[in-house]
Formats: C-alpha cells, sequence, structure tokens
C-alpha cells in the first residue's frame, strides 16, 4: 500500500507535491542562522544576545492560534526551568498581521503583557526567518545547541490539549539528552497546529 | 482569549457573508445531534476512512471551526459536493474541535451551515502518533485534505480557494 501509494504520487505529478512534501527548512544536524527580530519591548534580539545560552527553544507561536494558547503556560513554564540552566524560550510569531489581525506586533504586545512572558517574544516582519526553518505551523519549536545545531524539531509535549495528561515531555527529555551529551530519541515529532499566515 | 473570539466572531461573519455560495440542491432539515457525529478517542478507530478499497472518490478534509482557513474553504468543499451528487464521490470531514466545544461549537456551526456529510470527530491527542498514518508528507497544519481512490492518493496540506481547484483535482480520479 505504501510502496504503491507513494509511486502513484510520482506518477501523478511529483512537482506539485514536493512542496508538502520534502518542504524547505532545517533538518536535526543542520546548522541554523540567527537573527535580529524586533521584540515586544521594542528591542531587536538575536542568538548573540545570549553569550552564555547553552541552547535555545526557538518557538514558533502566535497569539491567535488555539494550540498556540494551549502552549502558553507550558511555555512559561519551560523558560522558568531552563532558561536558569542555559536554555531560554525564545518566542517568535511568523504570521503576517494582514492575514491575521489577531497576531499584530500590537496585539502580541497585549498578550505579552497580560500573560507577562518571562522570554522574548519576537516579530518575523517580512516574514524572513521562519521559511528559513521551515516552520510550518503554530506552535513549532526547533531545539538548538549552543552552537545553533539543530537538535530536536516538533511538539513540546505530546498532548496539547490536556497537560495534566502528558506522557512524554519531548523538549524537556531532548535538553536532558544534549546535557548528557546524547541524541535526543525522539529528535522529531509531529502535532496539530495552525498554518502559518501568509497573503499567498 | 480574547484573540479567539474575536477570531471565530470574524471568521463567523465571513461565514455569513459567504453563506449564497453554498449551493445545496437537497432540502435541509437536519438538527445535529451528538449521536449524528462520530466521535473518535483513538484514530486507529476511524483509520479506515483513508483506506476504502473500491470505485469510490473520497474527499477527506480535516478543519475545526476555530481553523479560519478551514472556515474559508468549506463553501468550496460543499459546493464540489453539490455539483458531483451524481458522481461516485464521497465527503468526509474530520473535525479536531475540542472535546468541550463539541456541543456549544461545532453542533451549532453544522445547523447554520447546513452542512450534511459524514463528520468524524477527532479527539486523539497523541497527533505525533497518528499524523504519518494519515500521509507521512503531513507536518501537521490544517486545513488538510486527502483525495483518493482505491490506492490513487493525493495529499494538501493548504486551503483551496476555488471550487474549481477541488473540482481539478477530484474529476480525473473519478474518470
Amino acid at each position: 500500500m505504501r510502496l504503491t501509494y507513494s509511486l502513484s504520487l510520482i506518477i501523478s505529478g511529483l512537482a506539485f507535491f514536493a512542496f508538502t512534501i520534502i518542504g524547505d527548512g532545517y533538518k536535526v544536524g543542520d546548522t541554523a542562522t540567527d537573527f535580529s527580530l524586533k521584540g515586544v519591548d521594542g528591542k531587536m534580539v538575536s542568538l548573540t544576545d545570549f553569550p552564555d545560552a547553552k541552547g535555545f527553544i526557538i518557538t514558533f507561536t502566535c497569539n491567535h492560534c488555539p494550540y498556540a494558547v494551549l502552549y502558553e503556560d507550558r511555555l512559561i513554564e519551560l523558560h522558568n526551568k531552563f532558561a536558569p540552566q542555559g536554555y531560554p524560550v525564545i518566542a517568535i510569531n511568523p504570521n503576517d498581521p494582514e492575514v491575521q489581525p489577531a497576531d499584530s506586533y500590537e496585539a502580541m504586545q497585549k498578550r505579552a503583557e497580560e500573560k507577562a512572558f518571562p522570554f522574548p517574544y519576537l516579530f518575523d516582519e517580512g516574514q524572513n526567518i521562519y521559511p528559513q526553518y521551515g516552520a510550518t505551523k503554530t506552535p513549532h519549536i526547533f531545539l538548538l545547541n549552543k552552537d545553533k545545531v539543530v537538535k530536536y524539531i516538533g511538539a513540546i509535549d505530546d498532548n496539547p490539549r490536556n497537560p495534566d495528561d502528558v506522557k512524554v515531555n519531548y523538549v524537556e527529555n531532548a535538553i536532558g539528552a544534549i546535557e548528557n551529551g546524547e541524541k535526543p530519541d525522539p529528535d522529531f515529532t509531529k502535532a496539530i497546529g495552525c498554518s502559518i499566515k501568509t497573503k499567498s | 482569549m480574547n484573540a479567539i473570539t474575536e477570531n471565530i466572531f470574524l471568521t463567523f461573519k465571513l461565514f455569513l457573508l459567504s453563506g449564497l455560495l453554498f449551493c445545496n440542491t437537497e432540502s435541509y432539515s437536519q438538527s445535529w445531534q451528538l449521536s449524528d457525529l462520530n466521535i473518535i478517542e483513538d484514530f486507529e478507530d476511524m483509520a479506515d476512512i483513508f483506506e476504502y478499497d473500491n470505485d469510490t472518490t473520497y474527499l477527506v478534509n480535516f478543519w475545526a471551526t476555530w481553523c479560519g482557513p478551514c472556515v474559508k474553504e468549506l463553501p468550496y468543499i460543499e459546493e464540489v459536493k453539490s455539483k458531483l451528487s451524481d458522481e461516485k464521490f464521497k465527503l468526509i470531514y474530520v473535525s479536531l474541535d475540542f472535546k468541550k466545544h463539541i456541543e456549544t461549537r461545532l453542533l451549532p456551526f453544522l445547523d447554520t451551515h447546513k452542512m450534511t456529510s459524514e463528520m468524524y470527530v477527532l479527539l486523539d491527542s497523541d497527533a505525533n502518533s497518528w499524523i504519518d498514518k494519515v500521509d507521512s508528507g503531513w507536518s501537521g497544519s490544517i486545513p488538510f485534505s486527502v483525495v483518493y481512490k482505491g490506492e490513487e492518493k493525493h495529499t494538501f496540506e493548504q486551503q483551496f480557494h476555488s471550487t474549481e481547484e477541488l473540482l481539478n483535482i477530484i474529476k480525473p480520479l473519478i474518470h
């Protein structure tokens, strides 16, 4: 079934589907580029601003997506637990506010204040950064080590809807693996999320 | 929560505006009940809807009332259904609405938009365990659609912008 299905995909026009199947962006093991994006406090933020970091929990997220909202409190916890250990959360809103007004810079400022985000919440103005990472949805996590090598891509944990029912904390486990000099397992997971909003 | 409420309100307004696009020829008298939904806790219980092996062409659409692009493309999908009503074609929806919103948001939405197709509500939270079973190329964003007949299968991690776009994909499989 799987083989014939792959074959049928190729036959019926690989070029058209290549975009969704292969996609661009980082895979585990790639080195991520740095960025300079404006945070909700008006200051520009780059990864080089964290010279003592042992890694970064880069999280593409936003205001409007219910799945992103479900993870807000868990992102705060993650940052409060791991920033002191050298792994800050860096949140980036990749959406075009003209398509989704709830994700405007002003709305980001408001949400960051309401929730008292302890981590930088940055605006991917012009939408140049998320395609480089290959983020496709919110929330979408890219865990980097201190050399900006991508160590894990995917979800924060295995239960978006109910934090009390989480069985596996993917990001937490991946950080533990990096700390022990091991390869995170899994180093790639999938989750439901909101498509990144572009004019396309 | 304000952003969500606002978003839902916006999409609702959009839907009222786009109401004219719904061209269901069948008269609508249904009032959706909880028992009309296929509420699924474990993906395995619905895995067969992606594997029907017969001469019908299936469109399986993952959506949610909270997903703006999903709600925007629904009129096109509904129109496809109506245009293909005499063909061997079946539309199946998979809603990813939250359990707590099934009665407060999903059921009223289905009534308001006069939807009549088979409706699954997938509550299986461990998406990493089932996304690849739907399609290994799917990253997990919605809307997401699968069009298949037998072993010929096409998947779309994108929003559709017209009825024609969908018909151009589905018709070659039917004939």
